[in-house]
């Protein structure tokens, strides 16, 4: 196994991750910013280096820098969390020519799946759904909307390399769509440094479901279930659970067939998440592959009892996959709530210091926290301070427990959005089951 | 005179409006940044934009105020 390896990553993930590097025996090194001296990670990890100022482009995106400190210390792998540097194909080459392993799949896979265009027609190829939409980019409002008006409003503007709800829109009609192309293009050029831009159908009532898979170097290929995400805002998940109540065993074994035939098409190796939207009647349609650990990976492991960190450096390292698909089984019921630091009203970011920072601790709870109390908030990085998972028997007894643990959950300093996640678990339709990609629009809104 | 202030925290991203410009009621006047989000701030009322109070960059908490308008 790794001996050492370096964590391009920080709050609650960086954390995370040294967790398992410790329960097997590897050195970590964490690299931090500025702004994140006194973050909880940077004194859980072995080693801690300083690599810049608070601003992303001069620390945890500096690639560079941070594959300098990764030789400087000797470190043999290179973990890249999720967001930040981890689906830069550039970012998992470069660690790779340093020898340096990339904890990941190989760099040209991270940039065909890094644009949402071609990964849609790598998928078609390969037989698995896709959502109805241009095979080719649009280059500008007109093409948009003749396009649009083709397959009917509404439509789903998106950037080809967006992520974290950035550069996608729902537009109804030619008028809104004029607004928005051109914002969402340019938002896209600036966070992601490429503006293109295609259309597809919006799927109405749609759930968005997707698939933990796992492959190794061996040509062996699993997927470890479902993890329903439809609770978003603004394109973000707000909260996870596993497994989904719309599917029954057959479009669960489905789609884990499809999953599992899209990640052997395209030769994938290490975790990675195929996400799908599925509707009413069971249709399911790719809609995107993360080609890393996800941010809500936790359901899974406790559905399932699989430790996902330790699956990606075993498989890093070369192991054979040591779990058979018809070993792999669902027990019991897990939910995830992503607590941000933001108005429960108006979701704006509330940056800001936390003077105290309680979360419930109790068996069936499990946190993964990336502040402490004293910290400061800064408005540097993503909103989300902490997840909370919990576990539990049937998804009603989940739902109970949840409720009383984001009571009992206390920070004090900053505003969070914890009253808004009990109203999600008093809602009735959510304890039915009934959570669509709208369900904050549709229940939420009152 | 009155006050447009800041709604949430950030830093200034974008200032769109000079001293001496007329604004229009529910016009921006800038664009903050915070946490990966973008919040246009409007002025309420229409006016003449008397003096700003940011620049592009610096950091405002929310009440700050972004510029005065007459």
């Amino acid at each position: 196994m790794f001996q050492k390896i370096l964590i391009a990553n920080r709050g609650e993930i960086a954390s995370r991750i040294i967790r398992t590097c410790k329960k097997l025996n590897i050195q970590t090194v964490a690299v931090y910013s500025e702004a994140d001296q006194e973050a909880p990670f940077v004194s859980e990890a072995d080693e801690a280096v300083l690599i810049g100022p608070a601003k992303v482009n001069e620390s945890y995106l500096n690639a560079e820098k941070i594959i300098d400190v990764a030789k400087e210390h000797g470190v043999d792998a290179v973990h890249p969390g999720y967001g930040l540097l981890s689906e830069n194909g550039d970012f998992a080459k470069k660690c790779n020519q340093e020898k340096l392993t990339f904890i990941g799949p190989k760099p040209e896979i991270i940039d065909q799946m890094g644009s949402k265009l071609t990964a849609r027609n790598l998928m078609k190829k390969a037989g698995v759904p896709v959502i109805p939409g241009t095979d080719d980019p649009v280059s500008d409002t007109d093409e948009a909307k003749k396009f649009a008006n083709e397959i009917g409003y509404p439509v789903m503007l998106k950037a080809t390399h967006g992520g974290g709800g950035i550069g996608m829109e729902i537009v109804e009609n030619d008028e809104q769509l004029e607004k928005a192309f051109d914002g969402n293009a340019r938002r896209a050029e600036q966070f992601f440094g490429n503006g293109t831009m295609y259309v597809e159908k919006v799927i109405n009532g749609a759930h968005h479901i997707e698939f933990q898979v796992l492959a190794d170097h061996h040509g062996n290929t699993i997927h470890l279930f479902e993890r329903e995400c439809s609770i978003q805002r603004r394109h973000q998940k707000v909260l996870e659970e596993a497994p989904s109540v719309l599917l029954d065993a057959e479009v669960r074994q489905d789609m884990g067939k499809a999953a599992v035939t899209a990640t052997e098409a395209i030769h994938y190796t290490n975790a990675g998440t195929i996400e799908f939207l599925v509707d009413k009647s069971s249709n399911f349609y790719f809609l995107e592959m993360n080609t890393r650990l996800q941010v809500e990976h936790p359901v899974t492991e406790e559905i399932t009892g699989y430790d996902l960190v330790e699956q990606q450096l075993r498989i890093a390292y070369g192991e054979e996959l040591n779990i058979k698909q018809h070993v792999a089984s669902i027990d019991g019921h897990a939910m995830e709530v992503r607590i941000y630091a933001e108005d429960p009203k108006t979701f704006f970011p509330s940056p800001g210091k936390i003077t105290t920072f309680e979360p419930p601790t109790e068996n069936h709870i499990r946190n993964e926290v990336g502040v402490a109390s004293g910290y400061q908030v800064t408005p540097y990085y993503d909103p989300m301070i902490a997840k909370m998972i919990v576990t539990g028997t049937t998804r009603d007894e989940v739902i109970e427990k949840l409720r009383d643990a984001l009571v009992d959950y206390k920070v004090e300093g900053i505003k969070t959005n914890i009253p808004f996640l009990i109203d999600i678990t008093n809602e009735v339709e959510f304890v039915r089951g009934n959570t669509k990609t709208s369900f904050i629009n549709d229940y939420m809104k009152k | 005179m009155s006050e447009i202030a800041a709604n949430m925290a950030g830093n200034v991203w974008k200032i769109l409006v000079k001293e001496g410009d007329q604004v229009e009621a529910g016009q921006d006047v800038a664009i903050l940044e915070s946490m990966k989000m973008e919040i246009p701030i409007a002025s309420e009322q229409a006016g003449t934009i008397k003096a700003l109070k940011v620049k592009e960059e610096d950091f405002v908490n929310e009440g700050d105020v972004i510029c005065e308008i007459e």
